[in-house]
């Protein structure tokens, strides 16, 4: 059953993030980058991880991805329009990223090839009692310093987007 | 429809590598997205959709290993692309305000 | 297989039982508002107009569907279903009942025994967003965009609030499995007053601000400018019609019945009873018993004609309801379900009563309601609660 709901949800990842880079309008893109967010938060249940899936229902998909679909409305941004100035980038790009695509599979299938297989169920560490314990007692350095970074982000936008047009 | 396939299909589990080759197709197409689209949105997307894939890879090792600390990384990354994402979308609002596009090919005024 | 055979029968059981609710919820809503200002309400289709939301529901189904010019059709489509989506998967994880032995199968009552059961729900709450947002700026219509984009920031900005609101009872039960801050309010103090949060945990300011906060989650009176019929159209919804606009409102009504059912759970102690026990196992008989009472009273002497057919028809639904809470097996079972969603019903009622009678926010008020009181108040609720937690429990 691990395996059916795996190929399953990476199946739709990958599908939403193949849509994500071929739609034009980018609502669209949006939309299908919040379909990989939630399948991702799938993929982390059968991890063990709920506390990360559900972080990242809140935080990613509830929150910067309606961030970002505010700005496009505000914005009004329409449908991309196509352009001819990447022609070599195209020619060159895809090829040598299909090329490291192939050779970070290899390097990842040798070096793992005896590494247990993941089971579901196997990793219980990782709901919010455990990942909190790690959190405050090891990590509370990084705790705060990210918090000041929040603060720090907060200032920022709020100067950025209020300034008024000349 | 269970007699499609045989028994011992659902008791296989994943490898391991199977979640790692995911996040690497993710990630590499987070960078296709990046390189070769125009519309400066879609580009910052491309980023959050990089970040996820590198997400992946850490609860993947965490549970690999048995600890919790990947996920804690990967808690960490969740904070700071937020706060990313704030100030990145602020940037472009303003960007949109003096030139009123958001085609990157248009935001040439320090060429030459 | 055996827990998912279970689980599909809970489903099989809670399912239809949802989708009569939220058709009834109106009914009660229609009535209640009526009652408040001394009109009679839906009284013509069937006794009562207990039928009314079946005749609602078929002038829906057959509206014509019609489709505005230059909207963008995939999501015009998917956004109604996708904001009903949200809002039906909450009901997931909300604890009915605690683990009862029903004909030898022992089973929590509720559906799925999350162990970040509220952060599930928070996190629909954002999810829920999207709804709003996508029917709003797919409607090619200005008066649905800015009511989409007002709802969706209102959505945001209260549930920061909420959230905090919602981490002080955590506090004292150390866990985010809903099933869990329930048994935690278990027991009575002094011997008659129940140890809920609101009560002995003193919540009440947190309980206040949640209730606050869920008004605004669910845009109901007072913060339901974003869908205002007087200043807005009718907001996010204006070109919407049949189906896809009750799927709109079924979605709003289940939102209601989650925050309602959450409060129960955090607040107000879950399926435990207000008085002590040996009393509480009567209590859903007295009321029935007592209703039965009343209806056949008034159907003997009715002050409308129909009445003297229809009362003593309900008045014996009401004495089997009370007969079949003493039956020693399910007895104890419903005497659970009937705590729990006697408290809902009663959150329920309150949201019905304050939308009959409170004017509606401005849009500025609304945001500084949020931002410069609730967060204030909900954080210092959480300061000092930590503080109570850590200075007296044992």
């Amino acid at each position: 059953m691990d395996l059916v709901l795996f190929l399953t949800f990476a199946l739709i990842a990958v599908a939403c993030g193949l849509n994500m880079a071929l739609q034009r309008h980018p609502v669209s893109s949006a939309l299908s980058l919040i379909g990989v967010m939630v399948s991702l938060a799938v993929l982390y249940v059968l991890l063990g991880a709920e506390f990360i899936a559900a972080a990242q229902l809140v935080v990613y998909s509830g929150a910067i991805m309606v961030l970002f679909l505010f700005v496009i409305m505000l914005l009004n941004a329409g449908a991309e329009k196509l352009t001819k100035k990447a022609g070599t980038a195209h020619f060159l790009g895809l090829p040598l990223l299909l090329i490291l695509l192939g050779l970070s599979s290899w390097v990842i299938t040798t070096a793992t090839s005896h590494a247990k297989p993941v089971k579901f169920g196997a990793f219980t560490a990782g709901g919010p009692r455990e990942v909190g314990w790690e959190l405050f007692t090891h990590y509370v350095l990084p705790f705060e310093v990210t918090s000041i970074l929040i603060l720090i982000a907060i200032a920022g936008a709020y100067r950025l987007a209020n300034k008024e047009m000349d | 429809m269970y007699s499609l396939f045989p028994p011992e299909f659902f008791q296989l589990s994943v490898p391991l590598a199977a979640y790692l080759i995911l996040s690497a197709i993710l990630f590499t197409i987070g960078v296709a997205t990046f390189l070769f689209r125009r519309s400066i949105i879609t580009v910052f997307m491309a980023i959050e959709l990089m970040l996820n894939a590198v997400n992946l890879t850490f609860v993947t090792f965490s549970n690999h290993f048995g600890k919790v600390d990947g996920q804690i990384f990967s808690f960490f990354v969740m904070v700071v692309a937020a706060a990313e994402a704030a100030v990145g979308l602020a940037i472009i609002l303003m960007v949109f305000r003096n030139r009123a596009t958001l085609q990157i090919d248009d935001f040439d005024t320090l060429k030459n | 297989m055996d827990y998912l055979l279970v689980s599909l029968i809970k489903m099989a059981i809670i399912a239809p039982a949802l989708l009569a609710t939220l058709a009834y919820i109106v009914w009660v809503e229609r009535k209640v508002i009526a009652h408040v200002q001394l009109r009679v309400g839906p009284y013509f289709v069937g006794p009562h107009g207990l039928l009314q939301p079946i005749a609602d529901a078929i002038k829906l189904l057959t509206k014509e569907d019609f489709i505005p010019s230059g909207v963008n059709h995939f999501f015009y489509w998917a956004a109604p279903w996708l904001g009903l989506m949200f809002a039906v998967t909450g009901i997931a994880v909300i604890p009915l009942g605690p683990v009862v032995n029903i004909f030898g199968v022992e089973t929590n009552l509720g559906l799925a025994d999350l162990n970040i059961g509220l952060l599930w729900i928070l996190g629909l709450a954002g999810m829920g967003v999207y709804g709003i947002a996508l029917a709003g700026w797919s409607s090619n219509n200005k008066y649905a965009l800015l009511g989409a984009m007002r709802s969706a920031a209102q959505m945001i900005s209260y549930e920061l609030p909420m959230a905090l609101a919602l981490a002080a009872p955590l506090l004292m039960s150390n866990s985010l499995n809903l099933r869990e801050v329930v048994n935690t309010q278990a027991g009575f103090v002094l011997g008659f007053v129940p140890n809920w949060n609101l009560f002995t945990g003193f919540q009440i300011v947190g309980f206040v601000v949640y209730m606050i906060c869920a008004f605004a989650e669910t845009n109901r009176i007072p913060f339901d400018l974003p869908e205002a019929e007087n200043e807005l159209v009718a907001g996010f919804h204006s070109e919407y019609s049949s189906m896809k606009f009750a799927a709109f409102f079924m979605a709003e009504y289940c939102n209601m019945v989650i925050v309602c059912s959450v409060a129960t759970a955090l607040y107000l102690g879950g399926w435990h009873p207000i008085v002590p026990p040996t009393i509480a196992q009567f209590v859903p008989s007295l009321v029935f018993g007592g209703a039965a009472a009343l209806l056949f009273f008034h159907g003997m002497n009715p002050g409308r004609p129909t009445d003297r057919y229809s009362f003593p028809v309900f008045g014996a639904i009401m004495g089997g309801l009370a007969v079949l809470f003493l039956l020693p097996g399910i007895g104890p079972i419903l005497n659970h379900l009937f705590w729990f969603l006697g408290k809902v019903g009663f959150l329920l009622f309150f949201f019905i009563w304050v939308r009959a009678t409170l004017p509606r926010f401005r849009y500025d008020q609304l945001m500084k309601i949020a931002w410069l009181f609730l967060f204030p108040v909900a954080l210092l609720n959480l300061v000092l609660t930590a503080a109570g937690v850590t200075l007296f429990s044992k």
